[in-house]
């Protein structure tokens, strides 16, 4: 394939599976997904430039083009294009400070993003937000934020708007956020707050659990007494949803239903897609820490 | 007949009025207190019901305004300062909020980057803590990290400060944490034309707004102009307004401490010293230019405040002073806040631990060299 920059660039290859999870799926979901050849090249293409966007920024970190915190997304890319493609322009995203492939799917240029990276003006936020906090409100992409958690309330508050405008402003709204974040941020205060809330009110938010088994580097399995996250759903009154993170039409599949629910007023839905991130937690993380291998 | 009402309303009736708080009539002395002891009378208001009565018309006004916080809906208010308000605007408007206020600030702050304008009531600003990343990471730093795009037109109110007896973890000031942060405003409330100037002023800002009322200022009644009470009226956010005017020492306070300070000056002026007293209203933007221009007046300054010393109010406007107006000063500046300690609750060292008239006494005099410098008496 060529990339942007119109080298050319070995297709990866396609990543060793995680082994299976030991315990069952909440859903079930059929392994045979019928998409047309458009749908698939875009799936595809996306997922590509992320890939190779990251890629980029790695090299771009180790020349010192790019500097401070950058954080990869290699290897969880079916989740970002699964989930956003599905959206229109007015639904929105909120990540924390992997953010990057969300705002390429979302449909911010990838110009626009490695000029923030390089600090420039003309940056989508003028270099004054930098890797971990991009913003853009053409794209709807609220960001961007430092702290693990932070997003959620923020997207939850995305949703509150747009019941808000369908209720109390009397306009035609069906506008759904997405809330994106990893599985050491669902031991988090913040996320048990906005499930009930979200719940409570029914807001119109899908909850997306990035579990790539590890907290920045300390394993989930240490971190957290019930590492099923999907479960935590239906303990605050929503679905629970597990997928193969790592499968794009599987996490489509469910993204479909999860959406629609939002879309037609049903309320949240919580899905954790187990995707393994093929680097570190920053570039400045070992890819391997020392008892990686699961 | 006119002459005499004139001369009782110019000598006692200004002290007794102003001890009350009341602001000096401008316009024609005389003619502004014999309009209040004939008519009717100007309006008197509580803080509450100027609080109450500001949301009521904003909210009214404009849809986008919305209310949420802990109790503030069915129960009409911790502090019944949204009374009435779930019965008018239905609970979507009024939202009763779990105790949650990580995560209901941050939904405040989610639906105010698409214009929403959220007025977020903590309970007390203690509990502003546990939100604190929100209001600083999220509400203040936003508009700037994304250079402009998304601004977070909302409102956090709440009482702050000491209260009476409620012991350490509900009495800590905020207004100088919260005041150094770049991308807040805060404003602090005396009066009820403050309170309900400051608070309309604050709804429609397009910036998050920090707006710091006191528990126990709730309930004192202030009277209100008639300019007060119409429903567009707003004082401007950044302005500190002199509450009394004097020659020899400038007194500077917000909030409950105003009072205090005018009825230090009134005690003042009994013994031939003028003080002049700034209600600075707005702490973040901070005045300077008043403040400045009262202590090249006056030459001296006493700065009094509720909250912990170390970092406090004081400390920000004696170096603006200092920086601006050094030649000025015929003293040192003098400052009062509250003691350095987490608060106590035996009433006798809750006294002690906050600013009492006495206090702001003593220190005005120090400043006006009546008594021993505190380095000397040490």
């Amino acid at each position: 394939i060529k990339n942007p920059n119109g080298y050319k660039q070995q297709v990866p290859n396609k990543p060793e599976p995680p082994p299976a999870p030991p315990f069952p799926h909440s859903s079930s979901l059929l392994n045979l997904q019928l998409i047309t050849r458009e749908v698939g090249l875009e799936l595809y293409e996306d997922m590509a430039l992320g890939r190779s966007f990251k890629d980029m920024c790695a090299q771009m970190y180790d020349k010192g083009k790019v500097f401070g915190y950058v954080h990869l997304y290699n290897g969880q890319e079916a989740v970002s294009t699964g989930f956003i493609k599905l959206l229109k322009q007015s639904d929105s995203i909120v990540s924390a400070y992997r953010c990057h492939v969300h705002a390429l799917s979302k449909g911010v240029p990838a110009r626009a993003l490695m000029s923030e990276l390089f600090g420039k003006t003309t940056g989508c936020c003028r270099g004054q937000g930098g890797s971990m906090h991009m913003f853009s409100k053409e794209h709807n992409l609220l960001g961007g934020f430092a702290f693990i958690g932070e997003g959620i309330p923020v997207a939850t508050g995305a949703a509150f708007y747009s019941k808000y405008r369908r209720d109390v402003l009397k306009e035609k709204c069906d506008d759904v956020a997405l809330a994106f974040f990893g599985d050491g941020t669902c031991n988090n205060g913040q996320f048990f707050e906005c499930l009930n809330m979200a719940a409570l009110w029914k807001l119109p938010i899908v909850f997306v659990v990035q579990n790539n088994l590890w907290a920045m580097n300390t394993s989930q399995l240490r971190a957290t007494s019930d590492p099923e996250i999907w479960k935590k759903g239906p303990a605050f009154g929503m679905p629970g949803i597990h997928v193969d993170g790592m499968d794009v039409l599987k996490v489509r599949e469910v993204a479909k239903e999860a959406i629609g629910r939002a879309r037609r007023g049903e309320g949240p839905t919580l899905v954790e897609c187990e995707a393994y991130l093929l680097r570190g937690h920053s570039v400045l993380d070992p890819d391997e820490p020392p008892d990686r291998g699961m | 007949m006119l002459g005499v009402i004139r001369h009782k309303a110019l000598s006692g009736g200004v002290v007794s009025s102003l001890a009350n708080g009341q602001s000096m009539q401008r316009i024609i002395p005389g003619i502004g207190f014999l309009s209040k002891s004939f008519s009717s009378g100007a309006k008197e208001m509580t803080v509450r019901e100027a609080l109450n009565s500001a949301l009521d018309e904003e909210m009214s006004a404009d849809p986008k305004v919305f209310l949420m916080g802990e109790e503030v809906g069915e129960y009409q208010g911790a502090y019944k300062i949204s009374k009435g308000l779930l019965e008018k605007y239905g609970p979507e408007r009024v939202l009763d909020t779990p105790i949650t206020e990580a995560g209901f600030t941050g939904i405040g702050i989610g639906a105010a980057y698409y214009g929403l304008r959220p007025v977020v009531e903590f309970m007390t600003f203690n509990f502003s803590m546990q939100a604190i990343d929100h209001i600083i990471n999220s509400a203040a730093k936003s508009n700037y990290m994304s250079a402009g795009q998304l601004s977070v037109p909302m409102v956090f109110r709440g009482p702050n400060g000491a209260a009476a007896g409620v012991g350490a973890q509900h009495s800590q000031c905020y207004a100088s944490w919260y005041a150094s942060c770049p991308g807040l405003k805060v404003l602090s409330p005396y009066s009820s034309e403050d309170a309900r100037g400051l608070l309309k002023a604050a709804i429609r800002d397009p910036d998050p707004v920090v707006f710091l009322e006191n528990e126990l200022l709730y309930g004192e009644s202030f009277p209100v102009s008639a300019e007060a009470l119409d429903s567009s009226f707003t004082l401007p956010i950044g302005k500190a307004k002199i509450e009394r005017e004097g020659k020899h020492v400038t007194i500077t306070a917000f909030s409950k401490m105003v009072g205090y300070a005018l009825k230090a000056a009134d005690i003042l002026s009994k013994e031939g010293i003028s003080a002049e007293v700034i209600n600075l209203r707005s702490i973040r933007p901070l005045d300077r230019n008043t403040i400045n221009a009262s202590v090249r007046k006056t030459n001296r300054l006493v700065t009094v405040e509720e909250g912990f010393p170390q970092h406090g109010v004081g400390a920000e406007i004696c170096t603006s002073v200092i920086e601006e107006s050094f030649e000025y000063l015929d003293a040192p500046v003098e400052r009062i806040a509250g003691a350095d300690v987490p608060m106590p609750y035996a009433a006798n060292l809750e006294r002690m631990a906050v600013p009492q008239i006495e206090d702001i006494v003593r220190a005005a005099k120090r400043a006006c060299y009546r008594s021993v410098p505190m380095a000397a008496a040490a």
